[in-house]
């Protein structure tokens, strides 16, 4: 299919920025679920990071190293619960040059 | 951090427009405050297209011209209405803004408020970085009575806090002060740095010096979501990004970063981007529920300002304006209780609403307030429909072909009509004008 031929690599863009990383201390959970909401599974093409992914078994998981810190993925699913979201700790995550 | 003073006459949190101006103008006034940035530095964690509005700066630091870390100030403004392959814009470009001090200024974020966190410690705050809020403290009252971080177990207190803490401000929403942020109040917008030499900047968009040059599209480039494209000229880079409501991207089918991808290669974007070299990729949340999405913002020892309390002219694409001015004022109506030596209450503290009523913040947000509702209504209409239909009547009324001018004009009107028809037309007309006005 030529659409995933010509779809932007997420994770090339992601390259491009700087991150201190709180090794082991991940900002969002996922809370433990056996089959997603329809926000939750959307977060899987929302998140402009592409920190979701839909593992072999049905269930979304997240990977917020390269999170941009915008907090859609928190307001989409607002209404499940199905998100645990806090920021960073003070000066860990996304560390924008130009912003 | 044990040594630290555990009590100020004032707490900021977040240091972004609204932060710094509320913290520079307090600290200015004398006033004890401490301001706490989960950034590195403050501005690290900051995003914005970015375009400065001189005039709500100037309020603040009326010389910030001569130091302040500024791009291009802007001379022309083009706004495009984008199809799949055409734009037709309206530009106006004015000699006029080649001023001695001029009336907008493209920056970067994370260099801009820097520079301006330097100026609120200069006036005397103490600034804390590298520290999240985590919790409101609150009396048995519920009164807010100081703030408690990531950084240090013991409560920090003050007689009031100013939330500037940006669009998806936690601290504010978790203590009940204001509801959860709907997904229909906020767009998300993603966007990269384009680096190029200024030489090359300044052929392309025909500028001298640091002339700049701002475009703001709309149309199929959304993909019929309610939303917007943009691409500023800085010194030596290209901000280029594009933002839809996050409820449409939630309903739709495309991906933030494809949508970007796409605009990109438009061919009316893809020559001034041509041989550019790609230094960040950012998203961020745009408060854009106007006028009915402000939130309650004020209480017993608290104050709200900036996108925290949805302050975002969606419009006229302003925000960091609306966020700079009600941090000044929400900085100028503690001090003026301070002074008085009362208390900083739900009632006391309302005083910052009503001298916000008599600004333009107020005044631009009611004045759209029915913006947001009616583009949710229309959205296929005003993000398809009629980008389509401006781009087929150009290109019908300029391409010659040897077909008659009346012709042309019967069968652009024709376009129109079958598209929306004649009473589509002007409900869709009666229907911008009531928002509008």
């Amino acid at each position: 299919m030529t659409e995933i031929a010509t779809a932007p690599k997420v994770e090339e863009k992601l390259f491009q920025n700087r991150y201190l990383v709180d090794a082991g201390k991940p900002h969002i959970r996922v809370r433990e679920h056996e089959v997603p909401s329809a926000s939750l599974l959307a977060m899987t093409r929302l998140c402009p990071a592409g920190c979701y992914a839909v593992t072999e078994s049905g269930q979304v998981e997240v990977a917020a190293d390269g999170c941009l810190e915008c907090g859609t993925c928190r307001i989409v699913t607002r209404k499940t619960g199905e998100v645990e979201w806090n920021y960073p700790r003070g000066g860990f995550g996304v560390l924008y040059k130009f912003g | 951090m044990a040594e630290m003073e555990d009590t100020f006459d004032a707490i900021v949190v977040g240091a972004g427009p609204s932060g710094n101006a509320a913290a520079y103008t307090l600290a200015k006034e004398g006033l004890s405050v401490l301001q706490i940035e989960r950034g590195e530095y403050a501005g690290s964690k900051n995003v914005q297209g970015a375009i400065l509005y001189s005039d709500a700066l100037e309020k603040i630091i009326p010389e910030f011209r001569e130091e302040a870390p500024l791009e291009r100030h802007v001379i022309e403004q083009r706004m495009w209405s984008m199809d799949d392959t055409s734009h037709t814009g309206m530009h106006y470009r004015s000699g006029d803004f080649n001023e001695e001090k001029p009336n907008r200024y493209t920056i970067l974020r994370a260099q801009f408020d820097k520079w301006f966190s330097a100026k609120v410690k200069e006036a005397g705050a103490l600034v804390l970085c590298e520290t999240t809020v985590t919790e409101l403290v609150k009396d048995l009252t519920g009164r807010v009575i100081g703030v408690r971080t990531d950084r240090q177990g013991n409560p920090i207190f003050a007689p009031v806090v100013i939330l500037a803490e940006g669009v998806n401000g936690l601290v504010g929403q978790r203590s009940g002060l204001r509801p959860e942020i709907a997904p229909e109040s906020v767009a998300l917008a993603v966007k990269e740095m384009h680096f190029l030499p200024r030489e090359t900047i300044e052929a392309r968009f025909n500028l001298k010096g640091n002339e700049g040059v701002v475009i703001e599209a709309m149309g199929t480039i959304t993909r019929g979501m309610t939303g917007t494209g943009f691409l500023y000229t800085n010194e030596e880079s290209i901000s280029v990004g594009i933002g839809c409501i996050v409820s449409d991207f939630a309903e739709g089918e495309a991906t933030p970063a494809e949508l970007l991808e796409a605009f990109k290669a438009h061919p009316s974007i893809a020559p001034l981007l041509e041989g550019s070299e790609v230094k960040e990729y950012a998203a961020h949340l745009i408060p854009e529920g106007g006028y009915k999405a402000i939130p309650q913002l004020t209480g017993d020892g608290w104050i709200v300002v900036g996108d925290a309390g949805q302050f975002v002219n969606a419009v006229h694409r302003e925000g960091s304006n609306l966020a700079m001015t009600t941090g000044r004022i929400a900085a100028e109506t503690v001090v003026a209780l301070h002074r008085k030596g009362e208390a900083m209450d739900g009632y006391t503290l309302k005083e910052y609403e009503r001298r916000l009523e008599a600004t333009f913040v107020m005044k631009d947000l009611k004045k759209y307030k029915g913006i947001p509702g009616l583009l949710d209504a229309n959205k296929t209409t005003f993000f398809g429909t009629y980008p389509r239909l401006f781009s087929q009547a150009m290109q019908t009324w300029f391409r010659v072909d040897g077909v008659d001018k009346k012709t042309k004009e019967k069968a652009i009107l024709k376009s129109f009509r079958d598209s929306r028809s004649l009473r589509g037309l002007l409900g869709d007309a009666w229907r911008v004008a009531r928002a509008w006005r």
